[in-house]
């Protein structure tokens, strides 16, 4: 097996274009595609139109001013604003494609906004406009959302506001105290300070006086309504943020974007060495008739399967590492870890040099070997990178079947564990140990089926 | 070497048919008959690349040097290389000297670092014989063996076989379509079709049952297989 391995790489080491071109092929696509199924999408172009003028931008909400263009900002986070001199250059920004939307913010929202705030139930509530370019459903949907979730935020954010000035104004009421008025600041009596004042007035009353009754049924309306204003205060502050948000991650680890860009563009560079070059160097033995001269007595089949094998796996495992220590220029990729990123390399190398040698030991040829390779490897990795909750139950049950029989989604998942400690490395491993095994398996009984050929 | 009804079949259909022959030390016998007769199945079965479906064969591999009909080395490695490799796969213990008489058996000393694939036709299919000599086996089987070859290089060829036979006493069974070949080189023809062996003899015999001795041999081979319905 050893003079065979040096064969095979004496072989590559004369073939230098096809060698480069393996490894091109395996960056040039791994970088991209790891990369591309990771960022998230970008920005949409917006056309904004803000009519208020800046000194406008105020309002006074209980005797705070506020600034509305704040909220604004909040929009800015999910769009790329292209900002415009009217609501006209906004709509012909959408109109000539410019935009992908425009958002317009009317010259009396903050008038608007005042009424609101002071008259609410009665005035009408602030209203911004946005248009759509509609000829791209999918571009206008996602549109649509990131600017409705952002509004949704902006609201949150101004209702809280409010909530604090009506808060505010209930401590007010409470303890009394100065309150801010247009006509200026009044000090307010406070309900706690009236009902001690009230029970001054009883306690000064004689037992009989007719007057007494009276007072205590009003000192005892004041408790009453210290006790509930007491309990409004919390539910105020439950009503400016009713729901809290607890994540948990069900599957996976604290991996980020930029980790699993790197675990996938590894993965995807290892599965084209390893593959095509565990079929191709299979292929090659019986593309130079030398298959049948090797295995009628000189080497045993199961033997040359794992050379080739291992040579799959060795040569995507250098290319793999080349390419990690590339990315680790740019990306966080902690050598401290590699004591469980390398198993992941290697176990992932072999599964997909095993993967390899199974096609070659279908094929007769270089170039069907190499075909099949390129025909396998792509569906596996499309499949391999659905994420869950994008198809129904039973095709998602099916996906990940099919998924399953194949090193791809292991070897990602063990190198996003080993890399960026996302997940388990165990199973993935041990999955990759049996598909390995598994495709040797199914290497030998092709070469049983086909090998006299 | 004997073969004692060697039979292969492939499903429903009958490769060979309980064929059997023997070929002495130093024979040289040649194996002709139409396309799809079985030469190349009788041939794989005797080098043990494929088992026979019933019947056997007495000699085990390691006593047969091999020489498929498409030169089985690796291009991309020189010739001495390709010689070396395999050398080393067949255990052979004096690796370099056999090495040596082979690169002069063949004539390709002076190419010794030529990668293979710049070679000939021809002369990659005399690095494909001298790797089936390696190991100095009893027996040597060639499948077609001079069918790429032009006609100055077959008989270099043949020049080398039958120094093979004549002075290292090594039997040699060969497959041809050029029954040319299997009158001048071989000592005996054996005449299988659709699996069958038909005849087994001289070249002189074969003519001799046609009943026209005056015809040449070609001919006579013809004539054979249309007597027998082929």
């Amino acid at each position: 097996m050893r003079w065979l391995l040096l064969k095979d790489l004496q072989i590559l080491r004369r073939s230098p274009l096809l060698l480069a071109l393996l490894v091109a092929y395996a960056v040039v696509i791994g970088l991209p595609v790891g990369y591309g199924i990771s960022a998230p999408p970008s920005k949409p172009k917006v056309a904004f139109y803000n009519g208020v003028a800046k000194q406008d931008n105020a309002f006074d909400l209980g005797g705070r001013e506020v600034d509305a263009s704040r909220y604004a900002e909040e929009l800015f986070e999910d769009i790329d604003p292209i900002r415009v001199d009217s609501r006209e250059a906004a709509i012909q920004a959408v109109k000539d494609g410019e935009a992908l939307g425009a958002l317009v913010v009317p010259s009396d929202i903050t008038q608007q906004l005042q009424n609101a705030t002071e008259l609410p139930g009665i005035a009408e509530p602030p209203t911004l406009e946005v248009y759509y370019n509609a000829d791209n459903p999918l571009k206008r949907r996602y549109v649509e959302q990131t600017v409705e979730a952002r509004l949704a935020e902006a609201n949150l954010a101004l209702s809280g506001e409010v909530t604090k000035v009506a808060a505010n104004a209930l401590e007010v009421l409470l303890d009394g105290g100065p309150f801010p008025l247009p006509t200026g600041t009044i000090d307010v009596l406070g309900l706690k300070r009236a009902n001690l004042a009230l029970e001054g007035v009883r306690d000064g009353l004689a037992q009989d006086d007719p007057q007494r009754a009276a007072v205590q049924n009003v000192i005892a309306f004041a408790e009453v309504a210290i006790q509930s204003l007491d309990f409004a205060g919390p539910v105020l502050g439950a009503i400016a943020a009713p729901i809290k948000v607890n994540t948990n991650e069900v599957e996976g680890g604290s991996g980020t974007l930029e980790g699993f860009a790197v675990a996938a563009a590894v993965t995807i560079a290892l599965m084209f060495v390893a593959v095509l070059l565990g079929a191709g160097m299979l292929a090659l033995e019986r593309e130079e008739y030398a298959f049948g001269r090797l295995v009628r007595g000189l080497v045993r089949p199961t033997s040359l399967l794992v050379e080739k094998m291992l040579l799959g796996a060795l040569c995507a495992f250098l290319v793999s590492a080349a390419l990690l220590g590339l990315l680790a220029v740019f990306q966080p990729v902690s050598l401290s870890r590699a004591p469980l990123w390398l198993p992941a390399l290697v176990l992932g190398a072999a599964g997909f040099s095993a993967l390899g040698v199974a096609v070659g030991a279908l094929t007769r040829d270089v170039r069907a070997a190499s075909l099949l390779s390129f025909l396998l490897s792509l569906p596996i990795a499309a499949l391999a990178l659905i994420p869950s909750g994008t198809l129904g139950d039973v095709a998602y049950d099916a996906v990940r079947g099919v998924s399953a029989a194949f090193p791809f989604k292991p070897t990602l998942t063990a190198l996003d564990a080993g890399l960026n400690d996302a997940g388990s490395l165990g199973l993935p491993l041990l999955h990759l140990a049996a598909l390995t095994a598994a495709y040797l398996v199914l290497a030998r009984l092709a070469l049983r089926r086909f090998g006299a050929r | 070497m004997r073969a004692e009804a060697v039979s292969k079949s492939y499903g429903s259909r009958a490769a060979l048919k309980a064929v059997s022959f023997a070929a002495d030390r130093g024979e040289v016998v040649a194996l002709i008959g139409p396309n799809g007769a079985g030469k190349t199945t009788l041939l794989s079965i005797l080098a043990g690349i494929q088992e026979p479906s019933s019947g056997t064969v007495s000699v085990g591999r390691k006593e047969v040097g091999w020489v498929p009909q498409q030169p089985a080395v690796y291009r991309k490695l020189s010739v001495g290389e390709n010689l070396r490799l395999f050398a080393r796969l067949e255990r052979v213990a004096d690796r370099e000297a056999v090495v040596e008489r082979m690169l002069e058996l063949t004539g390709l000393a002076e190419r010794e670092g030529d990668e293979l694939g710049k070679l000939s036709g021809g002369n990659q299919q005399r690095v494909n014989i001298a790797i089936g000599l390696l190991a100095g086996p009893p027996v040597l089987l060639l499948d077609e063996p001079s069918s790429s070859l032009d006609p100055r290089q077959r008989a270099r060829l043949w020049e080398l076989i039958s120094r093979l036979a004549r002075e290292e006493q090594t039997t040699v069974v060969f497959s041809t379509h050029d029954v040319g070949e299997a009158e001048r080189y071989a000592d005996r023809v054996l005449v299988l079709a659709d699996g069958e062996l038909l005849f087994e003899g001289s070249a002189r015999a074969l003519e001799e049952a046609v009943g026209s001795p005056q015809r040449d041999f070609e001919a006579a081979f013809v004539a054979f297989l249309r007597n027998r319905g082929h």
